[in-house]
């Protein structure tokens, strides 16, 4: 086979499975999704408008807060101050993303990938193993990003629930899928096993002190985040030769 | 009213892109220092620990299915590892706990 098909089937094959992986976080984002088109419809937003925020955005978190500042009618740099803080954790997944995708990959791959640095996204995208091929990252977004227009399109149309049970069984597979990344490594790997422990310790005791609980998710993960994996790479720093196989 | 919701939206797409861009476009190459490139190996490990639990307690109707759906998906994760199973298999759990338990 010529190298260009190779790198042609390559591709392919990424996609195909960023297809499949895309299914559940798909379901899981049409229920919040849905949940968030009811609170647009809420605060006075057409379907189409609350699809377009969610096409453009694509944050859950960052969504509900930038519908506060528009029901509030606050001002434009509100709106874009709001949205950098609520949403600066991408940041840091993307700085992440960075050293995940070869080093090689053109800007247009970059510009792109970059648009669908989700929470779900990126947590299936550091699980691969190896470098991250941009292709798997499109094919998920292929197939969650319309779960999570329509989700919030048909929300506020709508305007009701979803029947109780559905919604409560595709809740959980968001949480499913950062479970499926993060437990496999950990069963190899004592240090990994180590931090995932010590931080969902740490994000329960964030979630239940007094003061502690008052810090919204975004900042608690953004907190954790520098203080656990930051003494983890000074306890323990990963040597270059293990790093292929923790698939970073 | 029509226009000032797109404006909004326009406002908050032009602030979030560049965050999400800025770092996977700006660094270029493998980073050298020893630290940092292990601690950007940890990030999603926290990242990912610290989003689920405990939140995935209270991501279903009742603590008991959204228990059984988070205790599912860890098994799932451990032995077979195949992030579709997983996430799958903990929907099925948390469904099946709903309707033959609470």
């Amino acid at each position: 086979m010529k190298r260009e098909e190779c790198m042609f089937s390559e591709n392919k094959r990424w996609c195909l499975r960023g297809l499949r992986d895309g299914v559940p976080i798909a379901l899981g984002y049409f229920a919040v999704a849905f949940t968030m088109g009811i609170t647009a419809k809420n605060i006075g937003m057409s379907p189409l408008q609350a699809a377009v925020m969610s096409a453009v955005m694509h944050a859950s978190a960052g969504q509900f807060a930038a519908m506060t500042v528009m029901a509030a009618g606050s001002g434009y740099l509100e709106m874009a101050i709001t949205t950098v803080i609520v949403n600066l954790r991408y940041l840091l997944m993307s700085c992440s993303l960075s050293q995940k995708i070869s080093p090689s990959t053109g800007i247009g791959h970059r510009l792109v990938m970059s648009y669908y640095v989700t929470d779900e996204i990126f947590g299936a995208a550091s699980g691969v193993e190896g470098r991250l091929n941009p292709w798997y990252q499109y094919g998920m977004a292929a197939v969650a990003g319309p779960g999570w227009t329509v989700g919030t399109f048909l929300g506020a149309a709508l305007g009701a629930v979803l029947p109780v049970r559905m919604a409560n069984a595709m809740n959980i597979a968001l949480y499913g899928m950062f479970l499926a990344v993060i437990i496999p490594p950990a069963k190899k790997d004592k240090v990994i096993a180590a931090v995932v422990v010590i931080s969902m310790a740490a994000s329960l005791v964030f979630s239940v002190l007094p003061v502690l609980r008052e810090i919204s998710s975004g900042f608690r993960i953004m907190i954790l985040t520098f203080l656990i994996a930051g003494a983890a790479a000074l306890i323990k720093p990963i040597p270059v030769e293990k790093e292929e196989q923790h698939g970073n | 009213m029509e226009i000032k919701y797109y404006l909004y939206i326009l406002a908050a797409g032009l602030t979030l892109y560049p965050v999400r861009a800025l770092p996977m476009t700006l660094i270029r190459r493998d980073i050298k220092s020893p630290f940092i490139r292990s601690f950007l190996c940890y990030v999603p490990y926290v990242t990912l620990a610290v989003m689920t639990f405990p939140a995935i307690l209270s991501a279903t109707g009742s603590r008991i299915s959204a228990a059984a759906g988070f205790l599912s998906a860890v098994l799932i994760a451990y032995f077979d590892g195949n992030l579709f199973r997983v996430a799958l298999g903990a929907c099925l759990m948390v469904y099946l706990t709903e309707v033959f338990i609470i």
